[in-house]
């Protein structure tokens, strides 16, 4: 029972502003950043060029330094419409390659960051000896990691784990938070009702921890995309949006990289939303103030 | 003498703080029989809550001898002897009233038939019929506060402690709850051990009334309640029960007379 809900143009609104204005920007950025190329294209030919050409071209260059929007939202078009789904020219195979060890990157993730946790949680030892070896793990440059998971392994599983290695530890760290949330009071009712470490976790530390996980997944989805864009750089992947980057670069295909980031963005944006849906279904499950 | 409900020779409780050891309780000597009614009276930080606790097997008591139902507090709260219930009343937010009550028994590993009986006649009892599919944040504090009662009830316990179990509700509701636990009480028979700062609320429901002080926590005077059976709220306007809060009083003053 939302009292005020803000109308269609009240949330879009503010939204589309900024939007234009990037807008703009963007395509001003465009002619200043290809304006030299253009103008020595120009100067070779010997043609008279005024401002009009000048803009016009570089808004319409094949490998321009920076390409202009509707350039990248047409290349998008076209590979994501224009193509069949099994080709490598489909962003959505590329895109559906990269979510896939997205998704078992971030479900390992989550695993072992939950499990890592319930760990630290319950015994001094992994508390005092574990969290320094997670921390230290986290200063190693995800690049490293991703040289060493290429040597060998399957694509999807070495991408899924350097996923997974980037994931965990926000994980973790919400839900040892999570766990040691429970006030005092509700712990000593379960010691009244000589509960098991086994129930009292089920029962009470583990749905007191369910907010701070979903504050984790959010960040954990979007940096398990990272990894799996990342680790399909150098892994001589031949298919996946970070496989589709490294091609462009190679080639010099600003527009390629361009769209390809694009739809990296859109997953992104589709991945935290699909957590955010989850959570506010969990958080009415769970009784959760409206 | 194990046919006490409550035993306690000798008993001391030191807390080993940073900078000095506190004693909370010290020399207590009390026994509670079966089926009684006792109230334990007296200011903040004279270790009637802490007394409560190591009954409960909360804290442990550094020396003398406590026995609960003939055996250690620890066997007793192994074998679910007493139902507990707090100042506050800790529900858990994520389960709705009905799930809350039955969550004692959900860890006893009682059925699911079973559970619902015996929740929805404890919320019965508490007057909260209607209630169970709300979620704590729904209800007032003083309908929180009864359905931890009803969670304590639902254990079926023959020793109930409460720990100030009334002091955050209105007095309307309070009288209610109180004539409702003395009903209870005559009816099960039950063992109910019951810490409070209201003088009235101890004499109106106890047997015997425990009057404690602070530093060290001891026992200064354990006083004997013998109004009628089967009283009601007007019982307060007697002359008898004037007279026993009256001593009450007078045993608190005499207390409080250490520290001037």
């Amino acid at each position: 029972m939302r009292t005020e809900k803000p109308s269609w143009a009240q949330s879009v609104g503010p939204v589309a502003l900024v939007a234009a204005v990037l807008i703009v920007v963007w395509y001003a950025a465009a002619v200043w950043l290809n304006a030299p190329q253009v103008i020595e294209r120009f100067d070779g030919i010997g043609n008279p060029w005024g401002a009009r050409e000048l803009v016009d071209a570089t808004w319409s260059m094949e490998r321009p330094v920076l390409p202009a929007p509707h350039q990248i939202v047409a290349d998008w078009w076209a590979s994501v419409f224009g193509a069949d789904l099994d080709s490598p020219r489909s962003l959505v195979y590329h895109a559906g390659v990269t979510l896939s060890s997205t998704i078992l990157g971030f479900a390992l993730g989550l695993a072992l960051g939950v499990l890592i946790a319930i760990g630290v949680v319950h015994s001094r030892v992994l508390d005092r000896g574990l969290l320094p070896w997670i921390i230290a793990s986290q200063t190693i440059p995800p690049m490293v990691v991703v040289v060493l998971g290429s040597l060998g392994y399957p694509p999807l599983v070495s991408k899924a784990v350097i996923s997974m290695y980037l994931c965990f530890f926000p994980v973790a760290v919400g839900m040892v938070k999570g766990l040691r949330s429970p006030e005092v009071l509700q712990l000593d009712l379960m010691r009244t009702w000589s509960a098991t470490p086994a129930q009292r976790l089920v029962k009470l530390r583990l749905p007191a921890a369910v907010p701070f996980l979903f504050a984790s997944a959010r960040i954990a989805i979007a940096t398990s995309l990272i990894g799996a864009i990342v680790g399909e750089l150098p892994t001589g992947a031949q298919a996946g949006l970070g496989a589709r980057l490294l091609s462009g670069s190679y080639f010099g295909q600003t527009i390629q990289i361009w769209s390809a980031l694009l739809m990296a963005s859109l997953l992104g944006v589709l991945l935290v939303a699909a957590v955010g849906a989850v959570e506010r279904l969990v958080a009415r499950w769970m009784g959760a103030a409206a | 003498m194990s046919d006490a409900a409550v035993q306690a020779k000798d008993l001391s409780l030191v807390f080993q703080t940073a900078d000095a050891p506190v004693t909370a309780l010290s020399a207590i000597d009390l026994t509670i029989a079966r089926g009684e009614f006792v109230s334990f009276i007296g200011p903040s930080g004279c270790g009637k809550t802490t007394l409560m606790r190591a009954i409960a097997d909360l804290e442990r008591p550094t020396s003398g001898s406590l026995t609960v139902n003939g055996v250690s507090p620890e066997q007793a709260r192994l074998d679910r002897a007493y139902g507990y219930v707090f100042q506050a009343a800790a529900l858990y937010p994520w389960r709705n009233v009905l799930r809350n009550v039955m969550l004692p028994l959900e860890i006893m590993g009682l059925r699911e038939r079973e559970r619902r009986t015996r929740a929805a006649k404890q919320l019965e009892l508490v007057g909260l019929t209607g209630f169970e599919r709300k979620f704590p944040w729904q209800l007032s504090g003083g309908m929180q506060q009864r359905v931890s009662i009803a969670r304590a009830l639902a254990f079926e316990p023959k020793l109930l402690l409460m720990d100030e179990p009334f002091g955050a509700l209105d007095e309307i509701t309070r009288d209610h709850l109180n004539e409702q636990l003395l009903r209870l009480w005559e009816r099960t028979g039950k063992t109910v051990v019951f810490v409070t700062h209201s003088i009235s609320e101890a004499v109106f429901l106890s047997n015997r009334i425990v009057v404690m002080s602070p530093r060290p926590g001891r026992i200064i005077e354990i006083i004997n309640c013998d109004l009628p059976t089967g009283r009601g709220l007007d019982v307060r306007e007697s002359v008898a029960f004037a007279e026993i809060a009256h001593r009450v009083r007078a045993a608190l003053r005499s207390g409080h007379s250490y520290e001037d």
